[in-house]
């Protein structure tokens, strides 16, 4: 244990001569002051802020795709921004099936106490695939995990894009996409049928497994289905 | 063939089968007769298990996971060299199903996310929900969050204590937190008429206001809760066993913290002062005088500490927010999101129109987005909701922070004991229906 490598972080501390924070009160729901970091973005990416504008007082900047993980990687490095704080990473699919579906990241700067909105907008039919922030912020990785489970928004770069909340041969799609029903894609009958006929047994991966190089002493049968890329637990 | 074979068995508690298709077990009993409770193995079958990794699994059904948590863990010896944690075994789709539901009736589901810190999601709902509306809540109604979000606090941070004591083994310390956390439930049975699914709040006020003894029971519970937070301060700070089980392990400097998302006691017990009450106030939290204890180390002992501190400071903030609870209303008078008394329902055509154009749509708040974060016991949790008009949200998004802070657990184990994997999932409090939702 060495304390010496322990320096704290205050939040705040950047923020020089401005009152203490009070909470917000009579918000509009347009307009207000805008989050003064979008000037200095607008300055660095001259092409990259397609719209910004304040909603409920925060401040949302839709951004161009393929710029916003230098946009992101910028904001986390530059020491007048110091967006070091990943909150979220979500998305957003609209009833009117016209509309983009929004891939929103929540990113805070905790010593300048600011609180920023990034989208990207993906239109209807174009690739469903956005850069990943996992080599900024290491929060990223379930965070994009789960939006590709739950969305199947391909984040390119992320080391590890599987499911998390379902299961991997989970074949119904996508459950947070707007056409996929509530109670499910396949019916009831089917759901328990694929239930009943999950293996038990084969409750690990294959990596799981040759960790204790035991993949070669399975039994026949099981190692021929685990072979065949067939899991039920995980 | 003897060595794999053993690792087979211990991975998979799966009868192995040899070359002749009988099951083989590697014996317990030795076969001079000695003694059953002898690991000793026969010679010929004795494994060789130098250099050799061990798969080892963990839940999802185990006490020690609080909830259904698996986690697969290479061990080398009983060094964890990786861990593989898998989630989702509660999944219950809130954030889909809260896509069909109107603003109002989405707060029961906010009960059972984080079902130990029920009033603080249902207030960190309706904030939101108001922020999308665009409400400004009364003064009355703001003080009665900010003791429903302490009392909370409070419970959640009780069970921690109390399940991670017994994690760690410690027996008592169990049995006096969950006697204080009994106290507060019967306060808010008595507020609300339900002890864990709460449901407190609406948008726009809340379910019910407190009743007549409430006030004096809570002055008699921060008076009571520090005698007892003393005691199991003196039962567990200075425990040599305590100690020896919980300092220097899942070590998290203060920039790993920030940079894994890591919010709440976590956060704080690695040295960033970061509360969300203090850096973006809701509720009036600014005005009240409070502490946010901060570690040094990042470790178990700091994480126990900041959160025995922390039940301190909410009895600080508690007591102060008894002394201000002004008279008044607890609703807004906005007949948009608060219905009119139901005796003018009967008599009165407007209010009549207004209880049935609520109950039948619904409110419905302007075209917007807002993403509310509170500082909920765990750490930070966030509403991110989208209205498109209509009286159901497009999205309505948690952001749980025990969901960020477990996703930490593989980097935080790494390189520790296995008995150590307990003490340091038990640290993160994880609340499952939060994670998987």
């Amino acid at each position: 244990m060495s304390k010496g490598s322990f320096s704290p972080v205050i939040a705040g501390s950047a923020v020089t001569n401005a009152a203490a924070p009070v909470t917000p009160k009579n918000i509009p729901n347009r307009g207000g002051a805008m989050n003064p970091s979008v000037d200095a973005i607008r300055a660095q990416f001259p092409t990259a802020i397609k719209r910004a504008e304040v909603t409920w007082g925060e401040t949302v900047i839709i951004v161009d795709r393929t710029q916003v993980h230098d946009l992101i990687l910028w904001l986390h490095d530059d020491a007048t921004q110091k967006y070091d704080y990943l909150s979220d990473v979500t998305a957003v699919e609209f009833r009117d099936f016209e509309q983009p579906i929004e891939v929103v990241w929540h990113i805070r700067s905790l010593p300048f106490r600011r609180f920023l909105r990034v989208k990207v907008e993906i239109e209807k039919g174009s690739e469903m695939a956005v850069p990943s922030v996992w080599d900024i912020y290491k929060s990223a990785d379930w965070l994009e995990r789960e939006c590709y489970d739950m969305f199947g928004i391909t984040f390119a770069g992320h080391p590890d894009l599987r499911r998390l909340l379902m299961w991997e041969q989970y074949k119904e799609g996508y459950p947070l996409r707007k056409d996929f029903p509530l109670r499910g894609r396949f019916s009831r009958s089917e759901q328990l049928r694929q239930a009943l006929a999950a293996n038990p047994e084969a409750r690990y991966s294959k990596e799981e497994l040759s960790i204790a190089d035991a993949f070669e002493d399975l039994p026949e049968d099981m190692r021929r289905r685990l072979g065949s890329g067939e899991r039920t637990g995980e | 063939m003897a060595t794999t074979k053993r690792t087979v068995e211990v991975a998979l508690s799966t009868t192995g089968v040899d070359a002749q298709g009988k099951p083989q077990r590697v014996p317990l009993v030795l076969n001079d007769g000695g003694s059953p409770l002898a690991l000793e193995a026969p010679p010929s079958l004795e494994p060789n298990l130098e250099g050799e990794h061990m798969l080892i699994n963990i839940g999802p059904q185990h006490p020690a996971t609080h909830g259904v948590l698996r986690l697969v863990l290479e061990l080398d010896g009983e060094t964890v060299v990786r861990c593989i944690p898998h989630i989702g075994y509660l999944h219950c789709g809130f954030e889909k199903i809260g896509e069909y539901r109107q603003y109002n009736q989405i707060i029961p589901w906010t009960d059972r996310e984080d079902y130990l810190n029920s009033p603080g999601n249902n207030v960190a709902f309706a904030l939101g929900a108001e922020r999308l509306f665009g409400i400004e809540i009364t003064d009355r109604c703001k003080v009665l969050r900010v003791m429903a979000c302490e009392m909370s606090r409070i419970i959640s941070h009780l069970v921690w204590l109390g399940t991670t004591s017994i994690d760690i083994g410690a027996f008592t310390p169990f049995l006096w937190a969950f006697q204080q956390r009994e106290v507060i439930y019967e306060m808010l049975e008595s507020w609300i008429g339900a002890r864990l699914t709460t449901s407190l709040t609406r948008v726009g006020g809340m379910g019910a206001d407190i009743p007549d003894d409430f006030i004096p029971k809570l002055t008699a519970f921060t008076k009571n809760f520090p005698k007892v937070l003393g005691e199991i301060d003196r039962m567990l700070t200075r425990n040599g066993v305590w100690v020896g089980r919980t300092v220097g392990l899942g070590v998290m400097s203060p920039e790993e913290a920030v940079n894994y998302g890591l919010s709440g006691p976590m956060l704080r017990a690695s040295g960033v002062a970061y509360d969300v009450r203090k850096d973006f106030p809701y509720l009036d939290y600014e005005t009240y005088d409070f502490d946010v204890p901060v570690g040094t180390n990042g470790d178990v002992y700091d994480r126990f500490l900041v959160r025995m501190e922390e039940l301190r400071q909410s009895t600080r903030i508690l007591e102060q927010a008894i002394k201000r609870l002004p008279d008044g209303p607890v609703n807004v008078n906005d007949h948009r999101v608060i219905l009119p008394p139901k005796s003018k329902a009967t008599s009165d055509m407007e209010s009549m129109i207004h209880h049935f154009k609520q109950v039948m749509e619904g409110p419905r708040p302007p075209i917007g987005e807002a993403y509310v974060a509170v500082e909920s016991p765990k750490g930070e949790k966030g509403y991110y909701m989208v209205s498109d008009g209509s009286s159901k949200p497009v999205r309505w998004r948690i952001r749980p922070p025990s969901f960020v802070n477990l996703s930490a657990i593989a980097k935080m184990v790494e390189g520790h004991l296995l008995s150590d994997v307990i003490a340091i999932n038990a640290s993160i409090d994880i609340v499952m229906g939060e994670i998987d939702r």
